[in-house]
C-alpha cells in the first residue's frame, strides 16, 4: 500500500464525549482534590509502612499506650520506671541511679554475687542501649552499670500492645484500600458480565435471571456476608472476593437496564443497517456507553466495601493479627476511649478522610459522565 | 383497595417462601453445627441432643419440621439458649430494637425533610450548602465512628448519657443509639428531599399555582412537598424494615438488648432456629413495609390508583 498524503489542511478537531466529560471533571475542585488526596493515601500506605522507623508487628514493652509525640521517647518521667522494671526483671537490688553526660549510671547490689552479664537484663528493656559495667566491688556484691537511652518516635503513639501506631496505620490503610478494590472489581466484574448478558439477550432468559436477582435482594444481607466468612474462615483474601460477589446486585440491574436502553437507540440500528457485526458494534457503540455508570458505581462501591470490611472486622469477623485494617484498628480504640484517645481518633480521621475523598470523586464523576443529573 | 392489599400478601407467600428455603439450606451447608463447641461434647450426650432437636433426621424431613412449626407460629427452640424459644427471644429484642430504629426513622423523617426544603428553597446559597455538607458527612462517616466519639464526648467526658445499656428503656439509656442511628438516613432523607423538592419547584403546577396568587406557604406546602414526598415514602419502607429489626453496629456499641445481635451470634454458633427467626422476621417486616409503602402512595399521589 502506498502511502497516503497527509491533507494540508488539518481537520476540525471535535470534541469527544470522553473529552467533554474530562473537561467538567477537571473543573470539579472537590472532585480533583479528592483525587490527589487519595493518590497521596495510596502512596503513603503502600510505601509509608517502609520508611517508618519502626515493624508494625514489633512490641516495646516499655511503651505501652503512649501518646503521640514528635519528640522522642523516653520522656524524663519515664525513666525511673523502665530502671526498676529492668532491675526487677534482674531480680537483684536497686541502689540507685543517676543521669550523668547523657548516660544512665545504675547501681545495684545482690546478696549473691553478681554476674557481669547483667548488663544483658538491663538491654533487653526497650528504653536502654548499649549497656557497659563501669565499675565492680571486690567482692562482686555492687555494680556500676553505664546505660545510653535508646531514642525511638512515636509519632501517633503506640496502642495496647506497644506497637508503633504510625506503621500500624498504614498498614492497615494497605489492607482497607486493597480490600476495598479488589472486593469492588470482583462486584464489577460479575455484574457487568450477568447484567450484559440479561440485558442483551433479553426474553425468557432476561426474565428468570432478573428473578434470581429479586429473590439475592430479599435475602438480608448480612446474613449473607456472615455465612460466607464462616464459608471460607478467616483467610481474608476469599472472604473478600466473597463480600465482591454479594456486592454485584445493584451493579447487574444498573447494568442490564443500560444494556436494554442502549439496545434500542437509533446509533445501534444505523450501526447494524450498515452491516457492523455484532462485536463491532458491542466493542464500538454498547462498551463506551456502559462505562459511564459503571464507572461511577465503582467508585461509590470502593467505599461501600471498605465499610463492610471495617464493619466485618469490628465484629471480629474480618482481618485478623497481626494484621490490621482500619476497621479493626478503630474496634480496639474504642475498648480502649477514655485513656487512649489517640488510639480511635487516627485510624478513624484516616477512614473518614478516605471515604470522603472517595465519595467526592463518585459525585464528581457521575456529574461529569452523566451531565443531565446536575 | 381491600382486594389489592390481598392480592400483594398472597403473591407475598412464594417469596416468603423462597427466601425460608434459601436461607435454611444455606444455613445448613455451612460446616459445623449448634453442638460442636470447641471443648468438645461427650459424643453420647451430642448425639441425644440431636435426637431431642431431630438434628439427626435427614435434612428434607428437618425443613418439611421446621415449615410446619413455622406455619403455626411456632420458630422453635434456641439450641445455644436453651431456656428461651425463639419466638421470646424475638419478641423481646423486637420490643427493644422497634423502638430504637423507629424513633431514628421517624426523626430523621420529620429533621430530614425539613432540612430537604430549607435546602431546596435557598438552592446554592448558604444554607443550601450547609445542609449538603452535613449530608456528605452523614452518609460518609460510618456509625461505628460516630456511635465511638458519641460515647467519647458525651458519656465519659460531658457524662450527660449513660456509655451504654439498655436501663429498662430509659430516656437516657435512647439518646444515643437513635442519634447514632438517624444520621446517616436523616443525610440521605434530606439529600432526596432536596433534590426532589427542586425538581418539585420547577413544575408546571408550581408556576400555575403561584401565577394564580397562592401564598408561599400553600404552595410549598400543599403543593410542591406533596408531589416530593414521593420518593422519601418509597425509602422510608425499606429502611423502616431494616431499622425496626435491629442493627448489629448500634447494639453491639451500645449494649442494647435487640435483634440485631441475635443474628450475627446465631449465625456464628450455628443456632439454626435463632437465624432462621431472624431471616423470617426480617422478611416479612420488608414485605410488610413495601406493602405500606405501596398504599401510602395512592394516598399522595391522586395519579396512582389500584383498582
Amino acid at each position: 500500500m502506498t502511502d497516503v498524503p497527509m491533507s494540508p489542511v488539518p481537520a476540525e478537531k471535535g470534541r469527544s464525549l470522553w473529552a467533554d466529560a474530562w473537561a467538567r471533571l477537571k473543573a470539579n475542585r472537590a472532585a480533583l482534590w479528592s483525587a490527589w488526596y487519595l493518590v497521596f493515601m495510596a502512596l503513603l500506605c503502600v510505601f509509608g509502612p517502609w520508611f517508618t522507623p519502626h515493624q508494625f508487628t514489633t512490641i516495646y514493652q516499655d511503651y505501652n499506650r503512649v501518646p503521640p509525640s514528635f519528640s522522642a521517647y523516653p520522656k524524663p518521667g519515664m525513666i525511673d520506671l523502665a530502671v526498676r522494671d529492668a532491675v526487677q526483671r534482674a531480680r537483684v537490688q536497686l541502689a540507685g541511679w543517676e543521669e550523668k553526660d547523657g548516660k544512665i549510671l545504675i547501681t545495684i547490689t545482690s546478696a549473691k554475687p553478681i554476674d557481669e552479664r547483667m548488663t544483658r537484663y538491663i538491654d533487653r528493656s526497650s528504653v536502654f542501649e548499649e549497656t557497659q559495667v563501669v565499675q565492680k566491688s571486690a567482692d562482686s556484691l555492687k555494680l556500676v552499670m553505664s546505660t545510653s537511652l535508646e531514642k525511638q518516635y512515636f509519632f501517633f503513639g503506640t496502642d495496647n500492645s506497644g506497637r508503633d501506631m504510625l506503621t500500624r496505620t498504614l498498614m492497615a490503610g494497605r489492607v482497607s484500600l486493597a480490600i476495598g478494590l479488589l472486593a469492588g472489581l470482583v462486584a464489577v466484574v460479575i455484574g457487568v458480565l450477568y447484567g450484559a448478558s440479561a440485558g442483551f439477550i433479553g426474553g425468557k432468559t432476561d426474565e428468570v435471571m432478573m428473578r434470581i436477582v429479586d429473590i439475592l435482594y430479599a435475602l438480608p444481607f448480612i446474613f449473607f456476608v456472615i455465612m460466607l466468612v464462616v464459608f471460607f474462615g478467616r483467610n481474608f483474601v476469599l472472604m473478600f472476593l466473597a463480600v465482591g460477589a454479594v456486592l454485584w446486585l445493584d451493579m447487574a440491574r444498573i447494568v442490564r437496564g443500560q444494556a436494554l436502553s442502549i439496545k434500542r437507540q437509533e446509533y445501534v440500528q444505523a450501526a447494524e443497517a450498515l452491516g457492523v457485526n455484532h462485536w463491532g458494534i458491542l466493542i464500538r457503540h454498547i462498551v463506551p456507553n456502559l462505562l459511564g455508570p459503571v464507572v461511577i458505581y465503582m467508585t461509590l462501591l470502593v467505599p461501600q466495601v471498605i465499610i463492610l470490611e471495617s464493619f466485618l472486622s469490628y465484629l471480629g469477623l474480618g482481618v485478623q493479627e497481626p494484621m490490621s485494617s482500619w476497621g479493626v484498628m478503630i474496634s480496639q480504640g474504642a475498648k480502649n476511649m477514655p485513656s487512649a484517645n489517640w488510639l480511635i481518633a487516627i485510624p478513624s480521621f484516616f477512614l473518614t478522610t478516605t471515604l470522603f475523598a472517595l465519595n467526592f470523586i463518585g459525585d464528581g464523576l457521575r456529574d461529569a459522565l452523566d451531565p443531565k443529573d446536575r | 383497595m381491600l382486594r389489592y392489599v390481598l392480592r400483594r400478601l398472597l403473591t407475598a407467600i412464594p417469596t416468603l417462601f423462597v427466601i425460608v428455603t434459601l436461607a435454611f439450606f444455606l444455613m445448613r451447608v455451612a460446616p459445623g453445627g449448634p453442638f460442636n463447641q470447641e471443648k468438645g461434647l461427650n459424643p453420647v450426650i451430642k448425639a441425644n441432643l440431636e435426637r431431642v432437636f431431630h438434628l439427626d433426621e435427614p435434612l428434607w424431613k428437618q425443613f418439611l419440621f421446621y415449615l410446619q412449626n413455622l406455619l403455626r407460629g411456632d420458630f422453635g427452640p434456641s439450641y445455644n439458649l436453651p431456656d428461651f424459644t425463639v419466638g421470646e427471644m424475638l419478641y423481646d429484642g423486637l420490643k427493644v430494637s422497634a423502638q430504637i430504629g423507629g424513633y431514628a426513622l421517624l426523626l430523621a423523617l420529620i429533621f430530614g425533610t425539613a432540612l430537604g426544603v430549607v435546602a431546596a428553597l435557598n438552592q446554592n446559597r448558604g444554607s443550601d450548602y450547609a445542609v449538603v455538607a452535613l449530608a456528605t458527612a452523614g452518609s460518609t462517616i460510618p456509625t461505628f465512628v460516630i456511635a465511638p466519639l458519641f460515647q467519647l464526648f458525651f458519656a465519659l467526658t460531658l457524662h450527660w448519657f449513660p456509655v451504654g445499656g439498655w436501663g429498662g428503656g430509659a430516656f437516657v439509656n435512647k439518646v444515643g443509639p437513635v442519634l447514632t442511628l438517624m444520621l446517616p438516613q436523616l443525610a440521605i432523607v434530606a439529600r432526596l428531599m432536596r433534590g426532589s423538592m427542586i425538581e418539585s419547584l420547577h413544575a408546571h403546577h408550581i408556576r400555575t399555582a403561584r401565577a394564580l396568587g397562592l401564598s408561599d406557604f400553600a404552595v410549598v406546602v400543599k403543593h410542591a412537598m406533596r408531589g416530593a414526598m414521593l420518593p422519601i415514602v418509597s425509602y422510608a419502607g425499606p429502611a423502616a424494615a431494616a431499622l425496626m429489626t435491629g442493627s448489629v453496629i448500634v447494639e453491639t456499641i451500645f449494649q442494647i438488648p435487640g435483634i440485631g445481635r441475635y443474628f450475627v451470634d446465631g449465625a456464628l454458633n450455628r443456632d439454626y432456629t435463632l437465624v432462621m427467626g431472624t431471616v423470617v422476621l426480617i422478611a416479612i417486616f420488608t414485605v410488610l413495609f413495601n406493602l405500606i409503602v405501596d398504599i401510602l402512595y395512592a394516598v399522595i399521589d391522586p395519579r396512582v390508583r389500584y383498582d
